[in-house]
């Protein structure tokens, strides 16, 4: 097996982690740091860094290198964080992204990116904590101290005694240890044979100790004292070893100092963990072991991690098993024999369907995440687009758990990121002006998510000044668009999705170009759903984006031509009416038009545009389907209504090709395929096949000419 | 050459003996390379596809995957094209996907040696013998062999789209 056979998951961990890593400087209180969180975010980049290096992505294992020793000084409190400081993190993190994705791609990362920001570290760490960080091979923890460092009182369970052993060899030294291990905590032991120095917690005398000793070596060789934090005495740099396993510091120390002058004044492992560059007060750093100290055991993993082909494989079984249990639900039904001898049959029949239909939920729920995926990156866009504008405002999130299936939860992103992107720019108004209209200074912007029937609710809210009609009105007749003073506020509101639309006063750097918002919609759309707007002027917006709960199962309504079924998305359907003689009226060229509520459709004979033979050519004998596509209504002639049902959509790329005006297809009760119409595609297929002349002239239609209006 | 070397490159021919799946199409007979089929069916419950070309049936449900089924026979313009009992459908992997052709009747698996296998002459409008792989001779057979990859993905069959074929 090849390494790179691991690159996939590194990628993947590191993902991961940096949106951790993200998370956490985001709620990161520069007041009163969280050490937990501090320490969360110093492990993700420790963990990148163990796996840049593995796999020899240098850049990215320098960079988080430098970023790591900063953390690192963060988490232990030498290093007072301030908001702009925890930008530049942010800023780190964001570059450490992008290398890691020019490492997925195969390319070199950006050299200048990763020069500023080592730079940008480094002078941080000069600044802030007057030490360069400029020796990767060795984080600067390890180096060991050389000045006076405050060590913790005495643990209330014992006095720290020192214990040094003058010119005692490896073996009885070896004995002594453990005589002394049997007296109390032994808290670190290092040394040569010179002057080796343990240290001793624990309720023993220093005459119980030597009484012990006396029997090995002589009472001259040992010197006991008791150490405490005002008693502590100068640091040299004698080899500290830590026996304490929750910090991960001070190894074999770097640089080995005159033992001569040794004495320890380490009472505690983790003092031992502040570098020689602190040169603050006492108090800090007493409080700083109690800080760094605490770590948890990482939490067990609760999910595992599935490849998406491999849940897809599982739905599509399980779609197979519920087409099988309608059939032999169906044959049941068939049997002319009600009695008594086939009850346990019908019995196990509905107890199967609903077994299966359980089974088909929980399936379907694995390929749902919650919507939080999608909510945890707005902190972020709100806190950098507010600092852009300068404006103050509060993000609020709601429905985090609400769940999405996942290809809806990656597309919907984008189309969210730009809805919140305009209503920080153009919703909520700058906090002078805000507060002149008697509202907070801080605006509202509030995120939601919630089901609402089979679907999935996403609602963008800010408390700004709401959409100004007249205004909107004005410009769609300045961009040529035909509009009245009579259409309905949500009309209006829509235009602003209109291709090239912008109210903006000024095009700003967030938005008002007027390129987004018809691709948002054409993104939404795109997923099966629709957005919608609602607006208050003076008092705020809401725009409202519904989406089906998943695309790999479909509301269908099945039709029948001919003798072929077809199914119609139901969210397309609006109603269904049998159309009279009178209403139907033929246009120029070969188009008729059906009058519904006043309203002129496009009439669109399905057995025409898709060929299919034997099927009812008399408009008023057939059922005419109003269906609505990208905005406009049609009305579609079918031969029969069958009914209502959910059916799980089948890709026909996979094997075949694109079809026009048809968008997948489905296995049916009885085991047929049944293709799954477009409307749009539909459409234009009618189009484009009138335009060819290929459709006869229905006899039928023709005489709708007489009923023209003049 | 010395016997050593005639003996290897028997063994090599040996290697490359290759088994064909025979099937009948009208009166002539065909073969495709064994490994490319997946499995053999009737023709059933085939749902049309509009407005795409006549050789082209539509799509079936093969356990869950939607599959095309293309009659061969329409394609090489064969008389007498009838679907019934007897009617066969090959299931073939090419390409990534899965295919259906439709048949007269499937025969027997044979093993062909590279001596058995000419190279096919240039003819036919029909059947282009971009599409063929050789001519198989058994005793007083000829085995038409086809290059179903080729054949399957070429733009003419309009089976995959024409933006995916390159």
């Amino acid at each position: 097996m090849d390494i790179t056979d691991f690159f996939d998951t590194f990628f993947e961990e590191a993902e991961e982690l940096l949106a951790d890593m993200e998370q956490h400087l985001l709620e990161l209180d520069v007041d009163d740091p969280d050490s937990e969180q501090l320490n969360a975010i110093f492990r993700a980049a420790h963990s990148i860094k163990g796996g840049a290096g593995t796999f020899g992505f240098s850049v990215l294992q320098k960079t988080t290198h430098i970023f790591e020793n900063l953390l690192d000084h963060a988490r232990k409190g030498e290093l007072t964080l301030r908001s702009d400081l925890v930008d530049t993190f942010l800023e780190a993190k964001d570059i450490m992204r992008e290398q890691l994705d020019a490492y997925r791609n195969e390319e070199e990362p950006n050299q200048e990116a990763y020069a500023r920001i080592c730079h940008v570290l480094q002078q941080i760490a000069l600044e802030e904590i007057g030490q360069t960080l400029d020796a990767p091979a060795v984080p600067a923890v390890l180096q060991p101290q050389a000045e006076p460092s405050k060590s913790e009182a005495p643990a209330k369970d014992g006095t720290h005694l020192l214990v040094a052993l003058l010119n005692v060899n490896d073996k009885d030294r070896t004995l002594l240890v453990e005589e002394l291990e049997q007296l109390g905590d032994i808290q670190s032991h290092s040394g040569d044979e010179k002057r080796y120095e343990v240290i001793l917690k624990g309720n023993v005398s220093a005459d119980d100790i030597e009484a012990v000793m006396c029997f090995v070596i002589e009472p001259e060789q040992i010197a006991i004292s008791t150490v405490a934090a005002d008693t502590a005495e100068p640091t040299g740099a004698t080899e500290t070893e830590k026996v304490a396993p929750d910090v991960p510091v001070v190894t074999q120390a770097a640089v080995p100092m005159p033992a001569a002058e040794a004495a320890v004044g380490v009472t505690d492992g983790t003092s031992a963990a502040i570098p020689q560059s602190d040169n603050r007060g006492p108090a800090k750093g007493q409080e700083k072991p109690t800080k760094a100290t605490p770590k948890k055991a990482a939490s067990e993993s609760s999910s595992i991690r599935v490849s998406v082909d491999k849940v897809d494989q599982i739905i599509n079984l399980v779609g197979e098993l519920i087409i099988t249990q309608s059939m032999l639900d169906q044959t049941v039904s068939d049997l002319d024999d009600q009695s008594v001898s086939n009850s346990s049959l019908q019995n196990g029949m509905s107890l199967l369907q609903r077994n299966a239909r359980d089974l088909q939920e929980a399936v379907m729920s694995i390929r749902m995440i919650p919507m939080e995926f999608v909510f945890s990156r707005f902190p972020r866009v709100v806190r950098d687009t507010a600092g852009k504008l300068g404006k103050e405002i509060e993000l609020i999130t709601e429905g985090k758990s609400t769940e999405l299936d996942k290809s809806l939860v990656e597309r919907i992103t984008d189309p969210l990121t730009h809805l919140v992107r305009n209503s920080l720019d153009h919703g909520i108004e700058m906090p002078d002006e805000r507060e002149a209209l008697g509202k907070p200074r801080v605006g509202k912007l509030v995120l939601s998510a919630r089901h609402q029937g089979g679907n999935i609710l996403i609602e963008v809210r800010d408390d700004g000044g709401g959409i100004d009609r007249e205004r909107l009105l004005e410009k769609a007749r300045e961009n040529g668009l035909n509009v009245s003073d009579a259409m309905s506020d949500e009309d209006v509101f829509q235009l602003i999705f209109a291709p090239g639309f912008s109210t903006a006063k000024e095009v700003t750097d967030v938005s008002g170009r007027g390129v987004g918002m018809d691709v948002v919609k054409r993104n939404i759309q795109g997923m099966g759903g629709r957005v919608e707007i609602q607006s208050t002027k003076g008092e705020g917006t809401n725009t409202r984006i519904v989406l089906p709960l998943t695309l790999a199962i479909l509301d269908g309504m099945s039709i029948k031509v001919g003798g072929e079924t077809f199914i119609l998305p139901l969210s397309t359907v609006l109603e269904s009416l049998q159309p009279a003689k009178g209403d139907m009226y033929a246009m120029a060229g070969d188009d008729v038009v059906i009058k519904v509520r006043d309203e002129y459709l496009p009439v669109i004979a399905i057995h025409e545009v898709l060929d299919v033979k034997n099927a009812i050519t008399d408009p008023t004998k057939s059922i005419a389907v109003i269906v609505q596509g990208e905005g406009r209504r049609y009305a579609m002639l079918v031969d029969e209504l069958i009914g209502q049902q959910q059916v799980v959509v089948k890709n026909l790329e996979d094997n075949y090709r694109k079809v026009p005006g048809v968008s997948a297809a489905t296995i049916l009760g009885d085991g047929s395929v049944a293709l799954i119409l477009d409307i749009t595609g539909l459409h234009r297929l009618s189009r484009a096949k009138k335009e060819a002349g290929k459709i006869v002239k229905n006899p039928h239609l023709a005489h709708y000419k007489e009923a023209e209006p003049s | 050459m010395s016997q050593a070397a005639n003996k290897a490159v028997l063994a090599a021919a040996e290697a490359e003996n290759r088994e064909f799946l025979v099937f009948s199409l009208g009166e002539e007979e065909y073969a495709i390379d064994i490994l490319k089929v997946q499995e053999i069916r009737g023709y059933e419950n085939v749902t049309r596809i509009a407005n795409a070309p006549d050789f082209i049936k539509g799509v079936t449900n093969l356990r869950g995957v939607i599959v095309p089924i293309v009659d061969l026979r329409i394609k090489f313009h064969l008389e007498n094209v009838e679907y019934g009992g007897q009617t066969v459908v090959i299931v073939v992997n090419v390409a990534d996907r899965v295919v259906g052709i439709v048949v007269d009747g499937v025969s027997d698996v044979m093993t062909l040696t590279p001596e058995q296998i000419k190279p096919a002459p240039e003819f036919g409008v029909t059947l282009s013998s971009d599409f063929l792989s050789g001519l198989g001779s058994l005793d007083d057979r000829m085995l038409v062999l086809v290059d179903i990859d080729k054949l399957l993905t070429s733009e003419e069959m309009a089976l995959v789209d024409s933006t995916s074929n390159s």
